[in-house]
Parts: C-alpha cells; structure tokens; sequence
C-alpha cells in the first residue's frame, strides 16, 4: 500500500466546500425548530385532540415513517411543480425535512408527555390553573426534558439526512464532494474529508444542543444531571 | 346561598346561627360504572371547623373527599362547597377550585421547578402576582411549614415529609377557604409523618376550614371537630372525637378496635 493523500482539492474548492458547509448548515438550522414544533403539535393532538385530529395524526406519522425520505423529497419537489409552484430546491429541501422531522418527534414527544405522573396534572388543575397555563409550564417543559436525548439524536440524524437533498440540486456538503470528485477523481480523499466535516458539524450541533438543554432544563444544571 | 333540589328527601341541618356551612352533602351519591361507592352521603362542614373522614379502604371517604373540588362528579344529590353548587347550571369549576385546595398522599410537586416555584406558580399564573408578591408570599407559606431554607431546593431533594410541606404551602399560596387532606401522611414513615401532622395541627389551630382523610386515628380524635366515620358509602357514624371511644356501632367498634 503506498496510496499518496492528496488533499490539494481543498485549496482549489475552497469556495464550493465552504458553500457546500453552509447549506448543510442552514438547512439543519432552518428545519430543527420549526420540526420540533410540529411534532410537538402532532402530538398533543394525537393525545389531546378530537377524534378526527388524533386519526389525522396517527396518517401523517405512519406515512412519513414507512417511506423514505429522499422519495418524500422527490414527490414534493416534482409534485409542487406540477401544481405549479415554484418554490425552489432549497426551500423544497426544508419543507421535506420540517415533515419528516416534525413525524419523528411527535412520537419522541408523545412518549415524553405520557410520562409524566397523571398526578401532577390533577394537582395543576386543582390549582385552578388553564389547561394552556399547565401546557405551558408544567407538560411541555417535563416532557421535552424527559426525551431529550432522543430529541438530539433526531435532530443529528436530520442533520446527516440533508446529504440527500443534493438529489434536487441543494448543493449541500455531499453534493459539493460529488462534483470535487468527479473533476479530480480522488474520490477517497473527497469524501474523507467531507466525512470529517460531517463528524465536525455533527458534534458542533450536538454541543449546541447541550447549550441549548444547560440553558432550558434549568433543574438538570443545578443538579448536574448528565444529559 | 344554598339551594336544595325541590326532590331532596333530607332536611338540611340548618344552622343554629344562621352562618352556612362551608361544605354541605345533602343524599351525595356516586357511582364508578355499576358500582356505587357513596349511597347517599349527608354531611355539613362549618367554617373553621376540621372534619376528619376515617373508615376501612373502599369505604368511600377519599371519593367523598374528591367530590368537595370536583376531581369526582357526583352522580345524585346536591354538594355545595363554598357557597357553590356544583351541579348548578352556571357552575365554574376553576371559581371553586380557587378558593379550594387540596393535598394528595403522592405529593405531586411538580419536579422541574424549585420549592419557591412551585409555590408561586398557580399565583402567577392564576392569581396574577407579579415577581416581588409571589417572591413574598413564598417566604410566608413556607414559613408557615417550616421550610424557609428550602426555597431554592429541588422537590427530588428533599424528604417525603418536607415534600409533603411543601405541597400544602402549595396550596395554602392560592389562599384556600377550604383544606382537603387526602391521606397526606400514608406515604411516610412515622418519623416524618409527624412533621407533617404538626404543620396541618398549626393550621387547624389557626382557624382554616379542613375536610381530611386518614388513618391517623389518634390525630383525627386530637385535631377534629367532627369525626365522620364511614362505611360501604355512607356516613355510618359521625360526631365529636370522643365518640372513637364509645363507639355506637359494632362496625366502628371493631374498626377502632383493629387498631387502624
């Protein structure tokens, strides 16, 4: 084995790497909080709502769990654009990942909220507080502090899921190294390296994350409960 | 004012002074599905007084005590908690439920807020306070029960017993007319248990109107000024704590005598 590592790429496409990292970037960024709040919602009209809501809900998540996303994505992309839409890839790309993201976590959410102790909930009522004041600062708080682990890997997982959205001309990280490689033919290097910023970005959105939990779940701080 | 239903077959124990009670059964029954676990209860609970609820589980004297705030809706009769009818047309729950506090044998603080938030938080919320009353009015009530160096603490680090005391400075934030106790001591040791009684024996003393159950039989005959024993869902013996030494019937003979 005497393979030479050539990492002379990164110089020449500085510009389309770093473009290609900024999209990964603002995609994930873009999709996570909107992702979240739908599932969220999908949730709690999944347990809360009316009859018709919880079925309309229980379609949306199955759907989207048992298809894969790249057709998702295909289906909205060509699919809007039948209709006559023109709404771009870039934004087609976050609608697709706010649907499949906002899927996975209702049913992350859902557990988190069954969680907590019916007794609590009899207590805030007994209280005299609305059920809004109770969802507000007792259900959503408890359950979000509750799943968050599986809250992070979600997020990391859609993260890693923007790869695919080069398929429609997002030219995120793996689209970029995609066409480095297929100019210089050093595929090995290419996505070593694009590897290696993945690794990067996903441990710089874990880190945020963990800002993120330091700086809402104030009882896990004080107590330094791992998280 | 209190209004009984136009059928009601009992005659309510009116009131020598004309003040009205502060909780008024009047034939109170309540089913779960087939089986009916309060048969007509008849009760009246005076303002100040502290009424204790004893009797064998399954008795129906927790589901009686649930009924006072709503948490059980009655299914026959007519309760009036607070002036308030609660099968009244125009009945506000959360109205009642202001002015009604209760504490649970499980506690049920809430685990993500500190001792102090958790007392402030129905006051806020519901009540309006702004930070400086609430911040206030928690170094009250957590005085009240003996808990001013906990404010900051978390419920999961404190014992059962204080987290007890704090659910009742929970529910004493929200100013209550009204205490329901509802086997608040069965969870802890008796070590613990203690310090809770003495927090609710303060608050007797200090004149709060409180409906308890429990099976803290020499606390209920110490503390209350009604005894109310029940059985199979109805008020089979009722008066003064003394009567726990002559009982009239053999049920709450043998109920005493069993040591509960």
């Amino acid at each position: 084995m005497d393979y030479v590592f050539d990492f002379s790429f990164l110089e020449s496409f500085r510009s389309e790497i770093i473009n290609g990292v900024r999209l990964t970037v603002m995609l994930t960024v873009v999709s996570i909080l909107p992702g979240f709040a739908l599932g969220t919602a999908c949730a709690v009209g999944r347990l809360y709502g009316p009859r018709w809501l919880q079925t309309a809900v229980t379609i949306y998540v199955e759907a989207i769990r048992n298809t894969p996303l790249i057709i998702q994505v295909f289906w909205l992309f060509f699919g809007l654009t039948v209709l006559g839409a023109r709404i771009g890839p870039f934004n087609a790309a976050v609608i697709a990942l706010v649907i499949n993201t906002g899927a996975y976590s209702a049913e992350i959410m859902r557990a988190g909220f069954q969680a907590i102790p019916k007794g609590q909930l009899e207590a805030a009522n007994c209280l005299a507080m609305t059920r809004r004041q109770i969802f507000w600062n007792i259900q959503l708080p408890q359950a979000a502090e509750l799943v968050y682990p599986a809250l992070v890997s979600q997020f990391i997982l859609m993260m890693l899921a923007t790869s695919i959205m080069s398929q429609i001309s997002v030219e995120e990280l793996t689209g970029v190294g995609y066409q480095v490689q297929s100019i210089t033919f050093r595929g090995f290097d290419v996505y070593l390296v694009i590897a290696v910023l993945y690794l990067a970005l996903a441990t710089m959105l874990r880190l945020c994350l963990h800002g993120a939990a330091q700086l809402a779940f104030t009882r896990l701080r004080k107590l330094r409960t791992p998280l | 004012m209190t209004v009984i239903s136009m059928n009601s077959v009992h005659t309510p124990v009116a009131p020598q002074d004309g003040t009205q009670p502060m909780v008024s059964f009047r034939d109170v029954r309540k089913s779960f599905g087939a089986l009916e676990v309060l048969k007509g209860i008849d009760l009246d609970v005076m303002p100040g007084q502290v009424a204790a609820l004893i009797g064998r589980s399954g008795s129906g004297k927790s589901t009686a005590l649930r009924c006072i705030n709503g948490l059980e809706k009655i299914n026959g009769g007519e309760l009036t908690v607070c002036g308030r009818n609660l099968r009244a047309r125009d009945f506000e729950l959360r109205e009642l439920r202001k002015e009604v506090g209760i504490v649970f044998q499980s506690y049920n603080l809430f685990p993500h807020l500190t001792v102090e938030q958790n007392v402030t938080l129905a006051p806020r919320k519901v009540n309006g306070l702004d930070a400086a009353e609430s911040h206030a009015l928690a170094a009250e009530v957590l005085e009240q029960v003996g808990l001013s160096d906990k404010a900051s603490s978390y419920p999961e680090q404190l014992s059962g017993g204080q987290q007890q005391r704090v659910a009742i400075a929970r529910s004493l934030a929200m100013r209550p007319k009204l205490m329901l106790f509802d086997e608040v001591t069965s969870a802890l040791d008796p070590e613990l248990t203690g310090e809770v009684l003495r927090v609710i024996g303060k608050l007797a003393a200090g004149g709060m109107t409180m409906v308890l159950v429990t099976h803290e039989m020499a606390f209920a005959r110490q503390v209350a000024d009604l005894v109310v024993y029940m059985h199979q869902g109805r008020v089979w013996e009722a008066g003064k704590g003394t009567m726990l030494d002559d009982p009239q019937t053999v049920e709450l003979r043998q109920f005493v005598g069993s040591g509960l």
